[in-house]
């Protein structure tokens, strides 16, 4: 069967599938970037949002950071296995990570049913639509990443495609990156 | 560990030698992650202390510090080639250049020869609708709602 182009040639020095990962992430800087900037200008612009910003569950977020964080270390484990030649053990780490989106996502449903139950929807205040559109691009940002990492581990798991378990990892680390920065805008600048 | 090798060679660009940057050095992953998470627990306890520019501090510089911490150990960008580094870099900068360029005009409401009146209203509404810090700190998230004193007035926007 043919290998595709990006797993055979590196024009740059950097293998172009793990080029193509970092040319995502240098367009993701841009989008993610835009979105906290501007809510960051606009949150020190009004002070009134401080009375929305109390709503939200710090305990939540935290949570989810602990998650995220203890997933990108099952990530980069999952690279090292790779790194080993452990196509099996990279796999399964890469099923961990997965694990860990999950309950991040469990998790931010929970938190997001509740606080829609209690009247804060994505058009009752600017706030809770910045809240709503930058958690949830995140939130579409780990689905994606979950989806990939299962079909990369599926070729891990023969031994096939190695490569490709730092690709994701990469991926992987970036998301939990952009949730690092949307923890304390979000959850503890009140 | 030369059947890891014969494993990986296959793969075409796996190899760190051979795939770009240089080959890991040993790291303790464990150990960057118990990092991460005591940086984590000092973020959440900063504003227990009650002083604000201590949480800000403590939230938004400890957050640098994670990422930073994820960026080199996990990513291990600092093994990239120059060029994905002068990626990431540029990105940032054009980042900077948009916040630079913006934000006067979003997070004043007046300048020299101009005043933003609407902003300033919504400001003063919002400020005005807002219970008293007494109030929110001893009334339940429901409660609050209850009152109708947080759920923003149909169509309220800015």
């Amino acid at each position: 069967m043919q290998r595709p182009i990006a797993t055979t040639r590196e024009v740059t020095g950097v293998p172009t599938g793990r080029l193509a990962v970092w040319w995502v992430i240098a367009s993701e800087i841009v989008i993610f970037g835009g979105i906290l900037g501007s809510y960051l200008m606009h949150r020190l612009g009004h002070p009134e949002w401080a009375h929305q910003s109390i709503h939200t569950n710090t305990w939540a977020g935290a949570t989810n950071t602990f998650v995220l964080l203890t997933s990108s270390l099952f990530a980069v484990l999952a690279h090292q296995a790779a790194e080993a030649g452990n196509g099996k053990r990279a796999a399964n780490l890469l099923y961990l990570t997965c694990l860990g989106a999950v309950t991040f996502l469990v998790i931010k449903s929970f938190e997001w049913a509740n606080e829609i139950k209690h009247g804060f929807t994505l058009s009752s205040n600017t706030f809770w639509s910045f809240y709503y559109t930058a958690a949830g691009l995140h939130g579409l940002h780990v689905i994606a990443g979950a989806i990939i990492m299962l079909i990369v581990a599926a070729d891990a798991k023969k031994n096939k495609e190695l490569q490709r378990v730092e690709n994701i990892g990469i991926y992987w680390h970036f998301v939990d990156i952009v949730w690092i920065f949307l923890f304390p805008l979000l959850y503890i600048a009140k | 560990m030369s059947e890891p090798a014969a494993v990986a060679a296959p793969t075409g660009d796996h190899g760190h030698g051979a795939g770009g940057h240089a080959a890991h050095p040993p790291t303790n992953y464990i150990k960057i992650w118990g990092i991460l998470v005591v940086l984590l627990v000092v973020s959440v306890a900063g504003p227990f202390v009650g002083i604000r520019w201590l949480t800000l501090i403590t939230a938004f510089g400890i957050a640098i510090v994670k990422a930073y911490l994820v960026a080199r150990n996990f990513m291990h960008i600092n093994l990239e080639r120059r060029i994905v580094v002068y990626m990431v870099v540029t990105m940032l900068v054009l980042m900077g250049i948009f916040m630079g360029g913006v934000s006067p005009d979003v997070m004043k409401h007046e300048g020299a020869r101009w005043h933003n009146d609407a902003a300033e209203a919504w400001v003063q509404k919002g400020l005005k609708e807002a219970p008293s810090e007494e109030e929110s700190e001893h009334e339940g998230h429901g409660k609050a709602v209850e009152n109708g004193t947080h759920v923003a007035p149909e169509g309220e926007k800015h």
